[in-house]
């Protein structure tokens, strides 16, 4: 898998209720979600945001809630991949779940600025700054979480019967 | 190599010998559990995986406390679908307006969850029930469906730190204080990834609800889990509430922590989480005069009956302080009963304050007590985030109930030792 954008950067802890705020959790569509991803943080997300765009931030990053509704209006706003510091659990798991692409790199955070071009190979997990020209090496996932992943998430990986 | 209680309980419900950290592996659930939020995204998903049953209908249950009573047309909506779900897949355990309580203080009373279970919930504060002895741990809506589906979930097998607790808490300082002691130690993710397993001689002082309130808040430390040593007050609990027969796991004696903590109780003071993380744990000599305009005594943290006597003791007699709003809610129908009962409703009215059916509502800013730009409040809810009771430019101030009644009565942060001359 290869993604490819331009980045939007955040710092440590950004929560789920800043992600998506409480107030918007009695509806679970989609686009009504996006259209309110990060307003707590940065109101000019949901204007600037392009299809393909790549998130870093740094420590913790979805700490807070389990909504699903996190990971889900990030996704349907179009970001194609999260590089973080680290993950919160219950968001890390999430984003798996539903297949929304994060992966774990603190020196490929330390190196990308706001705006920079990026490129990620997940496949030999390579992060490409394609602005500075710098290279950052990545943990794969381990074999159980990439299966469920080439599945389409795990609903599809239960549906098809490769998880029983 | 030796394991923790929460691999232990983890092997045993995946059908193996041993586990190590580190390790995936898919285990049996005894409990699936969401809410009137984050069951309509499990219910939509599940439809998906061709299933006409529920893996076990006595194993799946949705308690309806986030925002209900229904605060609005969409709300209503959401909590009709699960209504409607449980309805047609006959799931026994779904817990309506009337019946229903805070999801993490009804399932321990309903007696629910035992010691030994394995309980995923679709909500982060499902952590609540290592209190018992369980390895408990919120998951998304995703995770609900299959877990519905299968009765199964994956796991990445976490390592734990141990805390080490001594002494005995001294007199209004409870639980809350311990956590967010805690949290203030080890920052908001300073267990990420990891169990937090709690032991030690001074476990014996710690009440039921106090163990409750310092396993619900596990999460607020990245934790997987956060789970206590099984003890007598443990298998009284569980007794007294009907629970299945508990199956005890004790951490084996060459069991690897990454890290041990020693807790002496007797050493906590009364301590308040300041904006807008959980980790900005300050004690009262940290502190000067904050002003409030609210106070929350409630939630899956603190909303259980032991906190609700505890506050009343400090406002029995005084009133709430001028342009202060006071909201108390019992976090069940019993609670609400058994504090109706006890006289605790009439003090709380009597001293200025409003009562309220339970509900989540002001904890995540859903309704029921949503600040204003520039509020600030006292809440004994678990988190202080940007914007999580209502505007951004609002203010949420962590802490106990005690503390929450001293600051009611007095219109600023107090400690309830200043209050009660202690």
């Amino acid at each position: 898998m290869k993604y490819e954008g331009n980045v939007i950067k955040y710092n440590d802890n950004v929560d789920t209720d800043v992600i998506i705020p409480a107030r918007y959790l009695n509806t679970s569509d989609h686009a009504e979600l996006a259209s309110h991803c990060m307003e707590d943080l940065d109101k000019t997300f949901v204007t600037r945001v392009q299809q393909g765009d790549i998130i870093t931030a740094g420590f913790n990053f979805g700490c807070g809630s389990s909504r699903e509704h996190a990971p889900i209006a990030i996704k349907a706003s179009g970001i194609s991949l999260v590089i973080a510091k680290s993950f919160a659990r219950i968001f890390y798991r999430n984003s798996i779940n539903i297949g929304l692409a994060i992966v774990e790199c603190p020196e490929a955070v330390d190196g990308i600025s706001e705006g920079d071009r990026v490129e990620a190979d997940m496949d030999n997990g390579i992060i490409r700054n394609l602005t500075t020209g710098k290279e950052y090496k990545t943990e794969p996932f381990p074999e159980f979480v990439q299966k469920i992943i080439e599945n389409g998430g795990l609903i599809n990986s239960i549906a098809e019967g490769i998880i029983k | 190599m030796g394991m923790t209680m929460t691999q232990k309980i983890l092997a045993s419900h995946a059908g193996l010998e041993s586990v190590q950290a580190g390790q995936l592996i898919l285990a049996n659930l005894d409990l699936v559990l969401g809410n009137d939020i984050t069951s309509p995204v499990a219910i939509k998903e599940f439809a998906k995986l061709n299933k006409e049953k529920v893996f076990d209908k006595n194993k799946v249950t949705m308690v309806m406390d986030h925002f209900a009573p229904n605060k609005d047309i969409k709300a209503a909506e959401q909590c009709k679908m699960c209504r409607d779900f449980c309805g047609e897949k006959e799931v026994k355990h779904f817990y309506d307006v009337g019946k229903m309580g805070i999801e993490h203080a009804l399932l321990p009373e309903k007696g629910l969850v035992t010691s030994g279970n394995v309980v995923i919930g679709a909500d982060s504060h499902t952590c609540t029930y290592g209190a018992l002895g369980a390895f408990s741990t919120g998951v998304g809506s995703t995770d609900m469906a299959c877990g519905m589906a299968i009765g199964k979930a994956w796991f990445k097998v976490p390592s734990a730190i141990k805390f080490n607790l001594t002494g005995k808490l001294r007199k209004y300082v409870s639980g809350k204080d311990v956590i967010l002691h805690i949290i203030g130690k080890i920052g908001v993710d300073g267990a990420l990834y990891r169990s937090m397993e709690f032991t030690g001689e001074g476990l014996s002082s710690l009440s039921m609800s106090d163990r409750l309130c310092i396993a619900n808040m596990a999460i607020e430390a990245g934790a997987k889990n956060g789970i206590f040593e099984v003890d007598d007050i443990t298998l009284e609990y569980v007794k007294a509430h009907g629970a299945k027969e508990p199956v005890i796991y004790k951490a084996d004696e060459d069991a690897v922590y990454d890290e041990v903590i020693d807790i002496n109780l007797s050493e906590i003071e009364p301590t308040v989480s300041f904006p807008h993380l959980p980790e900005n744990a300050k004690t009262f000599d940290q502190f000067g005069d904050i002003e409030i305009n609210q106070v929350v005594i409630g939630s899956c943290t603190n909303g259980r009956l032991e906190d609700l006597q505890e506050a009343a003791e400090i406002m029995k007699g005084r009133q709430c302080a001028k342009n202060v709003r006071v909201i108390v809610i019992p976090a069940t129908q019993q609670i609400y009963l058994d504090a109706m009962e006890q006289g605790l409703l009439k003090i709380f009215i009597e001293s200025g304050a409003v009562v309220s059916t339970p509900t989540c509502g002001p904890c995540l800013g859903g309704h029921m007590g949503i600040l204003a730009k520039g509020e600030r409040a006292v809440a004994t809810t678990n988190r202080n985030f940007v914007g999580r009771m209502g505007h951004v430019e609002s203010e949420v101030y962590l802490a106990s109930p005690a503390v929450a009644a001293a600051s009611a009565v007095t219109g600023k942060i107090s400690s309830p030792w200043e209050v009660m001359n202690v």
